[in-house]
């Protein structure tokens, strides 16, 4: 106890840590899972099917997979830098979404540590810009170590494409920071509490509506995702940047990839719609109730599927998914536990909305030519989200503007 | 309160094994990665220092976007190992004891000056840091004319580079 | 046990010498680029031990300064890096000697 008590900041980190990392990992599996089925019913297909019911194991063989396939290290790599490249991607994209908040900062556990936030900075926005601005570096250093066509040409357009559009993203954000005053992540989201009109929440998105959109594609560009995945252009360039990468190492980019997906729809979230702020007002107390309330929904459905249309181990899969999902749901509804889920749940809820938009993009748009994307990025997305941030600070700075605003 | 002095050397350390290695290697982006290391050991002590805004700076300027282009270049040009020529005799005999002059003179300042002493003012003050608010107000006031001027210095900067990198002059 | 600043400030002469050094050695025209950035890195370094030791927030200044002079001299340093590949084909600073005589 009296350790505990004294290095409580330390032993509440790690805890933090430990249990940050596990959700991650597991929702960058069902991440992949999620895009796939999505895609395919974009594209009137299936998706992954037969691994589990509704393919929810797909994830967990694919992870087998990539551990059991041979590491095959080329021989004319550079292999210090070969073997660094993926760790430094993974570790970078994982390191970021430390510093995300998750929930309100007044809950606390283990003698009034915050619970939903492993690292409460002043300047956590431009933290979280340092460690994403590494990004870079895993994708150059892939491609070069190769020492192959391919992967070279792939890890230049990577990195040119990775330094324009982070240019566009770091400005387009700064509106927002004008008018939240603040670089604290907690800061800026209390903020955006109450309400216009009384009914429409005072999130950014709608006085950085410019801001927003320009955020959201510099987003995508900087994630190498369709349609800016020119890096990984399969009909151009084979795989692009990691062509010689297999295994496990393969697999690591891919994970870095999807984590910073989740990054960049946390910081979307955060700036421009509220984090974890709810978008109903305080005095509707029945809210405390709606996590509870969708998870049993989700069970009930599921208890549905299960029973009219799986099979054999489907069924028994389905099954365990049901009885999860109604027993957390149900923990969930006691008083006790329901306003420490409040934060996490409209959080959640919005990263998927998020996430989903970028699958959405993806299974909708065609790739971008590499000359297009370049004068996209420093011809229309810089000087618009430039505009942008310099009508912002004028509106701010005359108060005529600001009454009517 | 022993950690900042393990912080602090371990820093120290990674930071002159850094310089090291990129006089030792001749793979220019061994070069840069070392570079790279030690850009970040620096951001951290400038942490231990309480600049919390520098050091972030440091990383996204420094080692994000300035080293990114070094790479990008060395990449661009596919420099190859380093040939180590022995043309210019100038350089061993007169830069190798001017170098060692340097050191010695910044190291007997270091010893007779007050700087050994000039803890004693940042004392209180190390375990508060410096606020990111404060460092802009002083910017935007004080500098706000050398600020105008680095804007212009920058813009020139990307004239020039884009004339020089111009294919048909 | 707070850090005396003079232990900084030794690291930042140890690490200026290392660029001076690398500036003399190196004969990579990138690399005797990065030297220079080494240099202007641990001269930041002793500015901000100043700021610390002063509790004056002028030394931060300079080193903001000092982060955007560097930028705009990787930028044009660069392009002329690009230029000399072109038309020497080579990246030795010792194979620049058109103008020597």
């Amino acid at each position: 106890m009296g350790f505990i008590s004294e290095h409580s900041v330390l032993v509440a980190s790690l805890i933090k840590i430990a249990v940050l990392l596990f959700i991650v990992m597991t929702a960058l599996a069902y991440l992949t899972w999620f895009e796939r089925k999505v895609v395919a019913h974009i594209q009137s297909r299936w998706g992954p099917y037969y691994v589990g019911a509704h393919g929810l194991l797909q994830p967990l063989a694919d992870g087998l997979k990539f551990l059991f396939k041979e590491d095959f290290t080329p021989p004319a790599s550079d292999k210090l830098v070969y073997i660094l490249a993926p760790f430094l991607a993974l570790t970078l994209s994982l390191t970021a979404i430390a510093l995300i908040p998750f929930g309100s900062p007044e809950l606390h556990f283990l003698h009034g540590q915050q619970i939903f936030l492993v690292s409460n900075s002043n300047i956590g926005l431009i933290y979280l810009f340092a460690i994403t601005s590494m990004g870079v570096y895993g994708v150059a250093l892939a491609g070069w170590s190769s020492n192959s066509k391919y992967p070279l040409l792939g890890g230049l357009r990577s990195s040119a494409q990775m330094i324009s559009y982070e240019v566009s993203l770091t400005i387009s954000v700064v509106g927002v920071l004008l008018l939240a005053g603040t670089l604290n992540f907690n800061g800026i989201i209390e903020g955006q509490r109450g309400y216009w009109l009384g009914f429409w929440p005072r999130w950014h998105f709608l006085p950085q509506i410019v801001g927003f959109l320009c955020y959201l594609t510099a987003a995508i560009a900087e994630t190498n995702r369709i349609p800016f995945d020119l890096p990984e252009a399969e009909t151009e360039l084979v795989a692009g940047f990691h062509t010689e990468y297999s295994s496990f190492k393969f697999a690591m980019f891919f994970m870095a990839e999807y984590a910073n997906m989740i990054t960049v729809s946390c910081l979307a979230t955060i700036l421009f719609f509220g984090g974890w702020l709810s978008p109903f007002p305080d005095s509707w107390h029945w809210q405390l109730y709606l996590p509870g309330a969708c998870l049993l929904a989700l069970g009930v459905y599921c208890a549905i599927d299960a029973a009219t249309r799986m099979h054999g181990l489907a069924k028994l899969q389905l099954g365990v998914v049901t009885v999860l999902s109604l027993g957390i749901g149900a923990i969930c509804l006691t008083p006790w536990v329901a306003p420490y889920v409040q934060g996490p749940f409209w959080f959640t809820l919005k990263v998927l909305v998020f996430l989903f938009f970028y699958v959405w993009v993806r299974g909708t748009l065609p790739r971008f030519r590499y000359d297009q994307l370049m004068s996209f990025g420093w011809k229309f997305l810089l000087p618009v989200s430039l505009a942008n941030l310099v009508i912002t600070a004028l509106v701010l700075v005359f108060p005529a503007f600001s009454r009517h605003a | 309160m022993i950690v900042p002095a393990i912080v602090f050397f371990a820093c120290a350390l990674l930071a002159v094994t850094g310089a090291i290695l990129l006089i030792l290697s001749r793979e220019p982006i061994h070069s840069a990665l070392s570079l790279i290391l030690v850009m970040i050991a620096l951001a951290i002590l400038y942490l231990l220092l309480g600049a919390e805004f520098i050091s972030a700076i440091q990383i996204i300027v420094y080692a994000g976007a300035v080293m990114v282009l070094f790479v990008f270049v060395i990449m661009l040009l596919n420099a190859g190992v380093e040939e180590r020529t022995d043309f210019s005799k100038l350089a061993k005999f007169v830069g190798l004891p001017l170098g060692f002059f340097l050191l010695l003179v910044v190291a007997r300042w270091l010893y007779t000056s007050r700087a050994g002493s000039v803890i004693g003012h940042g004392a209180e003050a190390v375990t508060q840091g410096f606020s990111t608010r404060a460092l802009s107000a002083e910017l935007f006031q004080q500098y706000l004319f050398n600020f105008e001027a680095t804007s212009i210095l920058i813009l020139i900067a990307i004239l020039g580079a884009l004339v020089l990198a111009r294919k048909n002059p | 046990m707070i850090i005396p600043i003079s232990y900084y400030l030794v690291l930042s002469g140890v690490l200026f010498g290392l660029g001076v050094v690398a500036f003399i050695f190196k004969r990579n025209v990138i690399a005797v680029f990065m030297s220079i950035e080494l240099m202007l890195n641990a001269v930041n370094l002793a500015f901000v031990a100043f700021a610390r030791a002063h509790s004056q927030l002028d030394g931060l200044v300079f080193v903001f300064f000092v982060i955007v002079v560097a930028a705009a001299e990787a930028a044009v340093g660069l392009a002329i890096v690009i230029m000399m590949a072109q038309n020497r084909e080579s990246l030795n600073v010792e194979r620049v000697d058109q103008l020597k005589f």
